[in-house]
């Protein structure tokens, strides 16, 4: 159904205006594969941003699924222990440093100039260099599989992570990768700052930002506070390894537990880093397809602000089990409570939304709508964490595992597969396929449950975290293979997608500049947008320019019953 | 709410089947916990501090069952409810409602003063070791190791033992002039208060034993504490829960609780059998045969 929304063919749309500007002295750009290498056009580089960060989705999904195999009978031997430990370290240090946090500057890269009214980011070719230090990190990271790659974990705790312990260089691969990352987002940072503070349309103001930029804007500014840290303790971490120093090391003075601190100041702030442009996603999808302004906007751009507040004090709460005084650990289990408030206040306020709106349902709504549903359990278990005695008992179990995949790839995930559907047209100028979508998207769900849900069972009856096997009297069995199977649900559901991805940039249905009827100005460009972006950006006059826009074109001459088309976008 | 709700055919016949729905997934949250316990709870049963933990886990997962309902529940309702239909009403452009938003702002706030509440009330008996039973060993002659000053409040009639983590084993040792060790099995008595210290000698480890409390890391250069107090007799087994090298799976420990008579005779026996493989050790060293590793 509904080809109707889908509204104007491409030849319908105005004719392009003789440019007023004439420039002189440009070099003509290299086309093909070269002109992709050299570009410094913010949404080509948002699009490979988006194919490399999916690349290593790809491949954190197949450590997953190898970590899973290994797990689903008692005494797996499908991997050793030394190749499971690489397994799961690799599987998370791909998905935080390789997948969740660069694709949210990819998505940014590609739409904070679009939904602001720019031409391009702040300073184009730094943003350039963000995506090629992302692309060398990753590259310095795999590389240590030809020779072993790391298997301390994602958080490499010392002093295991120490070259007493792992002499390797898989350690100082992953020491690079944090080095090369890092440099990566806080370049990309500063250029988000200075483009959504300088460079917003004539008439947006703080209060008419949408609110993809807001949680953008803070992501920026949570990367800035936090990276610092991380990137101090792992260059710490390499004179340790190989000038010895002893920053971490108790036999010479240091202390093991300085790196759980300076790794969860960053690690912390890391979570939300990675959730908040997930939320700002759906905060834009859910009143688009609701047919509904969003509910309270002012009380979710502060709970945004809030969230990031506090996300840099609660740090300890994954250190309750360390030595540590009773009352630091009451502090970091309130501050941690404090959290869910204006968590809480987002996902009412989404509900709220949707309440009495008249909801398309559409693919990207189904994943924004999955997002509070399954955000919820991974925020519910995360209260029962930051009761510290409670997690005496959980910490380091599978529950742990079980709430870090609610919050991360129910939550983030779920949200950026919502973004992919969402904003497709506007990237390719073309749809996804809906009834892939759809059948995609129950796939995901129904399979991540499956995998997720049990996990809070088996940590709950004692399965510890990182563990390459398990006796079968343990009673984890069912648990485990109920997971397994699960999270090969789970990879044919994302699989689908990228197939969806792949038909649909070259057969897909011509998608119109606006074919959701969106609020913010990306729809008032063509799909997808010349290089330029804009002809003519509109004055702001509220948080919903294309409504007002709309609206104006309907109160003049349009005939009713058309689709409001901008009348200023050009190729 | 019904009042707010446009009803329509298609909803009215959806409706049965989305109580029933909520009927099964509510039946089952409501006998789940007497069914298959462990599954939705924490081990417990050993030792006080483990029976503490798991009520107070069943009281915040009370709290949190009736808000998992609400939010899914309206979530689910407003996406069945509230669809598009062909030459329907425009919907209304609400922007936001203050007193509601304050409403649940405030909600959340009592909530989370009401979870935080509860856990100072069970804090001091998880955390705080006891004294030990009447029939417990630490009044006997093995009162043991007192030269460590006893956290206020604890009685001071508690029986510590060391335990040290190292790749990949639990290493024991018990109070007393002979400082007799073992590896992976701790024995101890029961009515008891065994108040461990924890360290490690490598890398980070982390001390646990599901049904006899909560986890301990063992960091190097650190120790740490934690304690338990079992009733009867029995093995309680674990393994250690931070990664921590190739055979971190394998590092497992189980506390034999025995009878205070039978714990005394453990320590004489081990006693024996430490001195004897010493004497073998120093005869071996005499031999030419070199060093053999602890």
């Amino acid at each position: 159904m509904a080809t109707k929304d889908y509204a104007a063919d491409q030849s319908t749309r105005p004719q392009l205006r003789a440019p007023e500007i004439v420039m002189h002295g440009l070099k003509e750009r290299p086309g093909g594969w070269l002109g992709w290498l050299t570009t410094t056009d913010h949404k080509r580089i948002g699009i490979m941003y988006l194919v490399a960060t999916f690349i290593f989705f790809i491949l954190g999904g197949v450590e997953a699924l190898l970590i899973r195999l290994q797990l689903a009978v008692p005494d797996g031997t499908l991997v050793t222990p030394e190749t499971y430990n690489g397994l799961v370290s690799m599987h998370g240090t791909t998905m935080v440093f390789l997948f969740i946090v660069p694709v949210l500057a990819g998505f940014g890269n590609y739409f904070v100039p679009l939904m602001i009214g720019a031409r391009d980011m702040a300073f184009p070719r730094l943003n350039a260099l963000s995506f090629w230090l992302l692309v060398f990190g990753g590259i310095a990271f795999y590389a240590s599989l030809f020779w072993e790659p790391p298997m301390a974990g994602w958080t490499s705790y010392a002093p295991l992570s120490d070259d007493a312990f792992l002499p390797s260089g898989g350690v100082d691969a992953w020491i690079f990768l944090i080095h090369l990352t890092g440099l990566s987002s806080i370049v990309g940072a500063i250029n988000f700052v200075a483009t959504i503070h300088n460079m917003r349309a004539k008439g947006m103001g703080w209060g008419r930002m949408p609110l993809f930029i807001w949680t953008i804007l803070t992501y920026s500014y949570l990367l800035i506070a936090a990276l610092p840290a991380v990137a101090a303790a792992v260059t710490m971490l390499l004179t340790d390894r190989h000038f010895g120093t002893d920053f971490f090391d108790p036999t010479g003075g240091g202390d093991p537990l300085l790196w759980q601190h300076l790794f969860w100041f960053f690690g912390h702030p890391e979570v939300y880093i990675m959730i908040l442009p997930a939320f700002g996603i759906i905060s834009e999808i859910l009143p688009v397809f609701a047919r509904k302004p969003i509910f309270g906007y002012r009380a979710i751009a502060a709970a945004t602000v809030a969230i990031a507040f506090l996300g840099l004090l609660v740090w300890a709460h994954h250190m309750f089990t360390t030595p540590t005084a009773t009352v630091v650990l009451v502090f970091f289990m309130l501050s941690s409570f404090l959290i869910a408030v204006p968590t809480g206040i987002k996902i009412f306020n989404w509900i709220a939304t949707l309440w009495r709106g008249s909801i398309l349902m559409k693919t990207p709504l189904y994943f924004a709508a999955a997002l509070p549903a399954l955000f919820v359990i991974g925020g519910i278990s995360g209260v029962m964490l930051a009761v510290f005695p409670v997690d005496w008992y959980l910490h380091d179990t599978y529950f742990v595992v079980a709430h870090l995949h609610y919050v991360l790839f129910g939550g983030s995930v779920f949200g950026i597969f919502a973004g992919i559907y969402y904003w497709f047209p506007k990237m390719t100028g073309r749809m996804m396929s809906e009834g892939l979508g759809k059948t995609s998207f129950w796939i995901m769900f129904v399979g991540f449950n499956l995998t997720f849900l049990v996990q809070h069972s088996a940590g709950l009856s004692g399965m510890p975290r990182r563990i390459y096997d398990y006796p079968e009297d343990a009673g984890w069995w069912g648990y485990n293979l109920a997971s397994t199977i699960g999270s090969f649900m789970l990879g044919i559901g994302v699989l689908l997608t990228v197939i969806n991805v792949i038909k649909s940039i070259k057969s897909g249905q011509r998608a119109g500049n606006d074919p959701w009827k969106g609020n913010t100005l990306e729809w008032f460009t063509s799909s997808p947008p010349p290089e330029n972006n804009f002809d003519v950006v509109p004055r702001v006059r509220s948080v919903e320019p294309m409504k007002d826009i709309r609206r104006e074109v309907q109160r003049g001459s349009e005939p009713a019953g058309t689709v409001a088309q901008p009348v200023a976008s050009g190729t | 709410m019904a009042a707010l709700v446009p009803s329509s055919p298609s909803a009215s016949r959806r409706r049965p089947i989305l109580l029933v729905l909520v009927a099964v997934l509510g039946a089952v949250l409501v006998l789940a916990p007497s069914a298959m316990a462990d599954a939705f709870t924490p081990d417990s049963g050993g030792s006080p501090n483990a029976d503490d933990i798991d009520t107070l886990y069943k009281i915040v997962l009370y709290v949190a069952i009736p808000i998992f309902l609400l939010v899914e529940g309206m979530l689910i309702w407003a996406l069945i409810k509230f669809r598009h239909r062909r030459g329907g009403p425009e919907p209304a452009q609400i922007r936001g409602n203050t007193p509601l938003e304050m409403g649940w702002t405030a909600g959340a706030v009592l909530i989370l003063v009401v979870l935080a509440v509860t856990t100072f009330l069970y804090l001091g008996d998880i955390k705080n070791p006891p004294a030990s039973g009447p029939d417990g060993l630490a009044q006997g002659v093995q009162v043991a190791s007192i030269d460590q000053p006893r956290p206020p409040g604890s009685g001071g009639k508690t029986l510590d033992i060391t335990v040290n983590g190292q790749q990949f084993l639990w290493r024991f040792e018990y109070p007393g002039k002979d400082r007799i060790f073992s590896y992976h099995d701790l024995v101890v008595p029961t009515d008891t208060t065994v108040v461990l210290k924890i360290t490690a000698s490598d890398v980070q480890h982390s001390w646990w034993i599901p049904k006899l409390g909560g986890k301990m890391d063992a960091v190097p250069g650190h120790t740490n504490e934690t304690w338990f107090k079992v009733s009867k007799p029995g093995t309680y087994k674990g393994q250690c829960a931070e990664l921590c090298g190739s055979g971190h799976a394998d590092m497992r420990a189980q506390v034999i609780a025995v009878s205070p008579n039978d714990y005394e005779a453990f320590l004489e026996r081990q006693g024996r059998d430490i001195e004897t493989a010493q004497e073998g050790l120093a005869k071996q060293r005499k031999a030419g045969e070199g060093p053999v590793g602890e």
